[in-house]
């Protein structure tokens, strides 16, 4: 077990767990901060996804131990930045879910887009949510809030 | 086209120096000892023997799945595309939302199984060690590439030595750790040592390639 | 009123009650006023106001609030904003004010149709339409009848609006403030619904009530149940159905820190199973892969994919349990052979994997319990884990939490993740566990669409029309042995394996169907759309075939083969025709069109695709979706579900899109291996167009599914000449 220093959504927090723990489950157990999910544990689906040091990570396989004091925002925090909340608004505004589990994963894998590419071609949308499941299947709404979203942003 | 370091006298000189560095490992250490005999360059046979042992690990899975000519790394020892649809992007980082660090940090994820080092990213295309069909180029071919200053960031020898030497994600190669299950995966059938000394002979005969098959 | 008031004033309550306003299973009404306060004894002998348990459907809040019960899970299908919608607009409320909660387990949420709480069949707004509506209208009317007793004016002439109730002298009266004195008056036998002209809200695009929270972290599924003392359980499984431990060396697993404790379970399939309970998930994780469990595979069935494949084509061969035969069963004998022809068809076992792994929160008490769990079976969940815990089912507390999917996974009718999780809190008593199955529990853990194959011989009359048809389907029985199989289960067929052939719409004079079920030592189970995954999928498949070999259009083709009473299907053909007629005929070099058409759980569909070979898989550039499923309740639940379904039907497309078993044990074990559709895989838009309809509703969670895997395949077969009669598509 090892103490680690957390600065999650701002905010600094605290925790001591075994260092291969990864930070998924120190933000939903040891956190109580249940918006990011697990839906695999390999990488595989992105519903875990976080933004650690500013960069869309899957946080289910990342241990706490290599964290190393960089930031953390997830679901909970990203609708305080101003591409985060564009994104959650065109994502209720075009009735993007169904179940709802995958999407923390895939608004913060629209958002880590958004920040670097305002104005994502076709190619763009495909290529950066590529790598996240949404076993429902809302791909086609999901690809229609992006580009919801880049009109937003100017 | 073969490399023009045999021909460039400035190149020589500091493969000879490099020759004559190598041979004086007392200087190296710091003693003063009596003067050691000046060790001879290494033959070109030599060198392209080492070159074989230098391409015996370039071309194992844990080198070349990210020296691929293709929109994509691979993975495992079969070399299959790496899953999750992760792709090159421009930078050879993956794409915003799935870059190669969205998974890949700075060490080994032993419990996870995921390989981590220092800046995880993809080899450029113009050092592309497979086809377009992910099939591994003749030694001739890396070597030429591997040669090519236009395409190996203006690299000659000692710099490609120093690259095999010090680059964290060469070093990882010999250190991959361990997948979700935990079995070691493979590494190299050099150790990083005999890789370096490898590197380094081939360099002192003047990085020779062998002749197209 | 006056009684609500002396009895508030009695007990120094604050005016605080609530219309409650229940519908009984027989589909009479019940209103009762709740008083979340006990009543103490009253004097002078007035009549005691019952308190009934929270098992209303409205529940009207002093701050207008209006809280709707819904009688389902919801996993995104949208059914909690559907259902709202009906109750809300018959009633007039306030739509902004509407608050849609799952409603627990209990008799008065049971199905009208099945007598049991579920989500299933894509019957939610089918059964509960009418349902809902008349508890809207019933609302209404006693809000009505109140505000005119109140104002002295006839119910006639007050009419309401957004929750409130005007009157003809232009008084006005808020919901809120009439609910006390509706709850005293008597609930009207009979009650007229609203014309379709009058809606406000149904038929209309309605946004869903649960998309912000679904948006910012803050809805609570099963898995992010958090209660206080709560432990997390995990469960080692048979590697093979059905096996138990010869040995468990679980020194390292109780010696994890933060572990609780390591017990065998029996587990449904009559083995034994390893829980491991833990203070949290990744405790118990790493506490069960350091569990040496030494299994003894000698006594189970050790089901081999290849075995199967290969006994399932013998057994196709001969004719099994007739499930539907007319005309001559030899006319197909007397065809010549360059008028016949011969296909086989092979299907692999599906899972479902749905978004959130399988959970069940359970803590008992001894002589109750209490259950969170995303269940798509209430009933039948709650009175398994009453079994096991050796209760009544009314000793339970069954909450419904929303669920993160579920494509028919959660509905299960032995209620094995249940019965898991109340064996483990049985040991617990008193401390909540949450038992969690990881994403290779899943993938392992059964419960699949079966294997199937089918072998089809067809004889063709001259005008290029089938004339002669037999068919036999092999696969494993979904409901044999469970209470299902009475119902399913006729002349040894199970029904749910030949939906979508039996009853096809298609006139074929000479129809012989057959089935056979073999047993196999894997769990099975419905997988959305059930037999209409694999049936659609031959019967569009031929169909397109055949009208090839005749050299007509697909459509065409379709259009002259089925019957004239297939009206919701022909209407379906009809407007994908005129809405996908632009695109078909201007296809780009290397792009197909791809058809087919449907029927299923009483919606008829028509599917155009667009598909062109990239990197050797289909790329699905666009489908044009048709859907005849009566009145659209929410036109955009409907959009949504025909997207989201033609996306997910690609699941058995994919080349990793199969559940294989090699000498029992499941080859595949998380998304690696077993790989739903990713947004590369999905179509790239899909248009849906809903056919104009009075008629009432018919089910959209399923009927997306079954067409869009037959387009494909045809559109594929128009670029490369080939048939393809095998899924998953591993290679074009």
């Amino acid at each position: 077990m090892e103490t680690y220093k957390l600065t999650v959504n701002g905010q600094p927090k605290q925790v001591t767990v075994d260092p291969d723990t990864p930070l998924l489950w120190v933000l939903r157990e040891d956190l109580k901060m249940t918006g990011t999910k697990y839906g695999c544990g390999i990488a595989a689906c992105g519903a875990c996804t976080v933004h650690l040091g500013g960069i869309a990570t899957r946080s289910c396989v990342v241990p706490v131990s290599l964290v190393r004091g960089r930031t953390i925002v997830t679901i909970e925090g990203i609708g305080e930045d101003h591409v985060g909340r564009a994104v959650q608004n065109a994502w209720v505004a075009e009735d993007v879910v169904q179940c709802g589990y995958c999407q923390s994963g895939q608004i913060m894998s629209a958002v880590a887009l958004l920040k670097s590419t305002p104005k994502p071609t076709d190619t763009n949308i495909e290529d950066s949510m590529g790598g996240n499941i949404c076993r429902c299947g809302t791909y086609v709404r999901i690809r229609e809030a992006i580009k919801a979203a880049s009109l937003q942003l100017k | 086209m073969v490399c023009s370091l045999r021909t460039s006298p400035r190149i020589f000189f500091i493969l000879f120096a490099c020759a004559l560095w190598s041979g004086m490992p007392s200087r190296l250490s710091g003693q003063s000892a009596s003067p050691k005999p000046v060790t001879a360059p290494v033959t070109r046979d030599a060198g392209l023997a080492a070159w074989q042992q230098v391409y015996s690990v370039l071309t194992h899975p844990r080198c070349i799945n990210c020296h691929t000519a293709s929109n994509y790394p691979e993975q495992g020892d079969d070399r299959h595309r790496h899953l999750f649809n992760v792709v090159r992007g421009p930078g050879g980082k993956g794409v915003p939302g799935l870059n190669c660090a969205t998974c890949h940090q700075g060490a080994n994820a032993d419990r996870a199984g995921v390989p981590g080092a220092y800046d995880w990213h993809l080899a450029p295309l113009s050092m592309k060690w497979q086809d377009p069909e992910d099939k591994i180029l003749s030694g001739a071919q890396v070597c030429q590439s591997l040669t090519d200053r236009t395409k190996n960031h203006n690299f000659d020898g000692p710099a490609i030595l120093k690259h095999h030497q010090d680059e964290p994600l060469v070093l990882w190669a010999f250190q991959p750790g361990r997948r979700r299950d935990g079995s070691a995966r493979s590494s190299p059938p050099l150790t990083h040592d005999e890789f370096v000394k490898a590197t380094r002979d081939w360099v002192e005969a003047g990085t020779p390639c062998p002749q197209n098959p | 009123m006056a009684a609500t008031t002396k009895i508030a004033d009695k007990l120094h309550l604050s005016r605080r009650s609530f219309l409650r306003v229940s519908a009984t299973a027989a589909g009479g009404l019940l209103v009762s006023l709740y008083l979340d306060f006990p009543l103490a004894a009253q004097e002078g002998g007035q009549s005691k106001p019952k308190v009934y348990p929270p098992d209303a459907f409205v529940h009207i809040k002093p701050d207008g609030k209006i809280v709707i019960q819904v009688n389902r899970l919801e996993f995104g299908q949208g059914v909690q904003t559907a259902l709202a919608m009906l109750l809300a607009d018959e009633m007039d409320a306030d739509w902004s004010q509407v608050v849609a909660e799952l409603a627990p387990a209990a008799d008065v949420y049971k199905d009208p149709l099945f007598g049991i709480q579920m989500v299933g069949g894509s019957g939610s707004i089918a059964h509960s339409y009418q349902q809902y509506r008349e508890l809207g209208a019933k609302t209404r009317a006693m809000l009505v009848a109140a505000a005119a007793e109140k104002w002295n004016v006839p119910a006639s002439q007050c009419r309401t609006e957004a929750s409130v109730v005007h009157g003809p002298g232009g008084q006005s009266a808020k919901y809120s403030d009439l609910a006390d004195a509706a709850a005293h008056l008597p609930v009207p036998e009979t009650v007229t619904l609203k014309n379709a002209a009058d809606f406000r809200l149904v038929g209309k695009k309605i946004r869903r009530l649960d998309s912000s929270p679904k948006c910012d972290g803050s809805q609570k599924f099963g898995l992010d149940l958090d209660l206080p003392g709560m432990k997390v359980a995990l469960v080692a499984h048979p590697p093979v159905f059905g096996a138990s431990p010869k040995s468990v060396d679980d020194k390292a697993a109780r010696s994890t820190s933060g572990v609780v404790d390591v017990f065998e379970i029996p587990t449904v399939s009559k083995g034994t199973a390893v829980a491991v309970v833990a203070d949290k998930f990744w405790t118990a994780k790493q506490a069960r892969d350091r569990l040496r469990i030494d299994w003894d595979l000698s006594t189970v069935d050790r089901a081999d994919s290849l075995q199967l494949q290969k006994q399932y084509k013998e057994l196709a061969a001969t004719p099994g349990n007739v499930a539907v035969t007319h005309g001559d069963e030899k006319a197909l004998d007397a065809i010549a052979a360059s008028d016949r022809i011969m296909a086989e068809y092979e299907f692999p076992y599906l899972a479902h994997t749905p978004m959130e792994p399988l959970n069940t929160t359970v803590r008992f008490d001894g002589d109750r319990a209490e259950v969170w769990a995303g269940s798509q079976f209430q009933t039948v969940d709650q009175a398994a884990i009453a079994q096991v815990l050796g209760l009544k089912p009314d000793q339970i507390t069954f909450h419904t939490e929303m669920a993160g999917g579920g494509f028919g996974r959660r509905a299960t009718p032995d209620s094995h993740v249940q019965r898991e999780a109340a064996a483990i809190a049985k040991r617990l008593q008193g401390t909540p566990v949450k038992l969690v199955w990881a994403r290779e529990d899943d993938v392992q853990g059964g419960y699949y669409r079966p294997m199937h194959t089918h072998r089809v011989e067809i004889g063709i009359g001259a005008d290029g029309m089938p004339v002669a048809w037999r068919h036999v389907i092999v696969g494993q029985s979904l409901v044999a042995g469970t209470p299902f199989a009475a119902v399913l289960i006729k002349n040894g067929v199970d029904e749910t394996a030949v939906e979508g052939v039996v009853d096809t719409h298609y006139g074929i004079p000479n129809f012989h169907v057959s089935a056979h079920h073999p047993t196999v030592n894997v769990p099975v189970l419905w997988w959305r759309s059930v037999g209409h995954t694999h049936t659609a999928f031959v019967m569009e498949t031929l169909v397109d075939e055949l009208a090839m070999r005749a050299q007509m259009d697909p459509i065409a083709y379709r259009r002259k083969l089925l019957n004239p009473d297939a009206t919701k299907v022909r209407g379906a053909l009809d407007l994908m025709e005129k809405e996908s007629a632009d695109w078909r005929s201007s296809l780009p070099q290397g792009h197909a069109a791809g058809i087919a058409c449907h029927e299923s759980f009483g919606t008829g569909v028509a599917c155009a695709v667009e598909v062109s070979i990239e990197n050797d898989r289909p790329r699905i550039h666009r489908a044009t979706l048709a859907v005849d499923c009566g009145v659209a309740v929410n036109p955009l639940t409907v959009e949504s579900q025909f997207q989201a379904g033609a996306c997910f039907a690609v699941s058995q497309l994919m080349v990793k899109g199969a559940i294989t078993l090699k000498e029992g044990y499941v080859e595949q074990s998380n998304f690696d291996g077993y790989t739903p559709p990713y947004m590369v895989d999905a179509p790239v838009t899909v248009d849906v167009h809903i056919v104009p309809s009075t008629e009432k509703p018919s089910g959209c969670g399923e009927p997306p599914v079954p067409v869009l895997s037959p387009a494909v395949a045809n559109a594929l077969s128009r670029l490369t000449s080939k048939r393809y009669r095998s899924l998953p598509l591993v290679a074009v």
